[in-house]
């Protein structure tokens, strides 16, 4: 069955309150759309574009709101989905997965079991573009990285569009937002910028199902998803966790294991 | 005054060094790492004039992202307070196009609306405006809908037209004037060539969306073009006419400063109180208010509108939030 006869199949019987996925912009574009009405569900689009990680509506008021919601989802969204059932930000229950195949077919993953073994067969590949840019940063020496680094930061405008666009960044209150007390400079000098995306990067390291969301949300074209990236990259190689593979995945940072191999925590 | 002269296109690099040896610093859309930015430039070679815009606005020239406004220090039981004077370089912004130079009278409404700010005026008192009018348009592009167009000389000291060889160069305003006085020979006599800019049909009329815009606050028009909104400031950031800021001070025991900085209404946070109270809770509420601000509470207040029509939101907006279509809807009501 594809999206759309699935999609108005579910608002019919009432299986969901809405369907989230993509429709045609006006420029070419696509974007994120909510339909409601099973009459509506023919303007729902699902092709290459549909780049976007729909997982970080998942959490939000107006969405939970709605009551059971479905989800056109490529493996990214179903990446943050698993994690955040993990964080315990989302219900099995509150959300119905729907796997859109490249020939259009649509398969139902109701149940977290199913996602897992849907992205288990999912292989996880970086855009070129992304391992040149990491594979030049890993190759420069720590004074160029940092250069980079400050360069690009620099730029930043503190619009935070990485930070809402992030499924994992879905904090009521953000530390970034906090003023009593304030903990990270509000303006965006080079000190405000660079504690802003440190700590975003540190929060999000074992947690980043690196869909890279964060990066292309940028107005000024900061590989900020790198950062996060390279984060979960460590996480993964010391700990050996990938985030967005499991519901019930225990956090690497902050888990404490009375067997584990370092003896400076016991 | 709009004397038309005519710039030679290879007449444009000795009118930079020109401006340069002026001592004034020059800044130009660049393509440097495929980025359409603002960035300071020596020669006419470094400017990019193929790209339709750059992704953030000239605003940060009188408004930047960020500025302190005051310092102090705390000793012996006393305050020192101490004023900071504005930086404000004498700069030319070349080749930007009509609409960002049309922000600067939105920016000009606010900052001297009933005070004068002193930091905006200093910084604007020091600028001077070279666009270059727009020989296409894409769809993110409104200038036509909101009282501007691809030729518009509005906000420009000179304005550029390409044509054959060269420029048309409309001097608009005695500041311009000056500027081109810098180096005459560049600036030959007009020879009455035509100027050809973009065609960009109307798609709305602004007085009545304004007019239509009465009597909506509770249309659930809002929230269904909102939903998608991830409520960031990517809009109002881009923008060049947003103009709303936050005061923050950056302090220790001993010393201090007061920062302005760049702040949005896209945020939960611009209208958080103390109390925990938030008068704009949902971001439908926020998206109505930016809408609102721009297209009914400028015109009833400055008698002018807060857009220029540039489409640098639209193309900015991480989930397509298309401002242009957005407001048809509202105006069709």
């Amino acid at each position: 069955m594809d999206l759309i006869t699935k999609s108005r199949e579910l608002l019919e019987t009432g299986a969901v309150k809405a369907v989230i996925g993509f429709e045609a912009g006006r420029r070419g574009t696509v974007r994120p759309a909510f339909v409601r009405e099973a009459a509506k569900a023919s303007t729902l689009v699902f092709d290459e574009r549909c780049t976007q990680n729909l997982a970080a509506y998942l959490t939000r008021r107006e969405v939970k709101r709605m009551g059971r919601v479905a989800v056109a989802a490529a493996p990214d969204t179903l990446r943050a989905l698993l994690q955040l059932m993990a964080e315990r930000q989302v219900k099995e229950e509150e959300v119905l997965p729907l796997a859109v195949a490249a020939d259009g077919t649509v398969t139902e993953l109701p149940c977290a079991a199913d996602v897992e073994a849907h992205l288990a067969l999912q292989a996880k590949e970086l855009k070129a573009a992304d391992r040149e840019l990491l594979a030049k940063l890993d190759a420069m020496s720590r004074e160029e990285r940092w250069a980079y680094w400050q360069k690009e930061l620099s730029r930043c405008v503190k619009c935070y569009a990485c930070r809402n666009a992030c499924p994992m960044c879905y904090c009521a209150h953000c530390t970034m937002d906090c003023n009593r007390p304030q903990w990270v400079p509000v303006a965006s000098h080079a000190l405000g910028n660079l504690e802003y995306h440190m700590v975003r990067a540190m929060h999000l390291a074992g947690r980043c199902v690196e869909c890279g969301d964060c990066g292309r949300a940028c107005p000024v074209g900061i590989p900020v998803h790198l950062l996060a990236f390279h984060c979960q990259e460590s996480v993964h190689a010391q700990f050996g966790q990938r985030a967005g593979t499991s519901a019930k995945l225990d956090y690497a940072l902050s888990t404490f294991r009375p067997d584990d191999k370092e003896t400076f925590i016991r | 005054m709009a004397e038309t002269r005519f710039l030679p296109s290879e007449s444009l690099d000795t009118f930079v060094k020109a401006l340069r040896r002026d001592g004034r610093r020059v800044l130009a859309p660049t393509a440097r790492d495929g980025r359409a930015e603002l960035n300071p430039v020596e020669a006419a070679a470094e400017i990019d004039l193929e790209g339709l815009q750059t992704a953030l606005s000239a605003k940060e020239t009188v408004f930047p992202k960020v500025e302190r406004i005051l310092e102090y220090s705390l000793s012996g039981g006393g305050v020192d307070l101490r004023d900071v004077a504005p930086k404000a370089e004498p700069t030319v912004l070349l080749g930007v196009r009509p609409c960002d130079a049309a922000g600067f009278g939105a920016l000009d409404a606010v900052f001297n609306w009933d005070t004068r700010d002193r930091f905006f005026n200093a910084r604007r008192e020091a600028l001077a405006i070279v666009a270059v009018a727009c020989t296409r348009a894409d769809d993110a592009c409104f200038c036509t809908s909101v009282g501007g167009g691809p030729g518009s000389t509005a906000g420009s000291d000179i304005l550029l037209t390409p044509v054959q060889g060269g420029f048309l160069a409309e001097l608009v305003t005695e500041k311009g004037a000056a500027l081109a006085a810098l180096c005459p020979d560049a600036f030959r006599p007009d020879p009455g060539l035509e100027k050809k800019v973009a065609d960009l049909p109307m798609a709305f009329d602004h007085a009545a969306l304004t007019a239509s815009l009465q009597g909506r606050f509770e249309d659930p028009l809002w929230e269904r073009q909102s939903l998608r909104c991830l409520g960031c400031g990517a809009c109002a950031f881009v923008c060049p006419s947003c103009v709303c800021f936050d005061l923050v001070e950056e302090a220790d025991a001993r010393e201090g400063r007061r920062l302005r900085t760049w702040d949005t209404c896209g945020t939960a946070l611009f209208t958080l109180h103390a109390s925990g109270h938030n008068p704009r809770e949902s971001q439908a509420q926020r998206w109505r208010q930016r809408v609102y601000h721009k297209f009914s509470y400028y015109p009833e207040r400055y008698g002018r509108l807060g857009c220029v029509g540039c489409g640098k939101c639209t193309r900015a907006c991480p989930v397509d939030m298309d401002l242009q279509e957005h407001l048809l809807e509202a105006a069709q009501a």
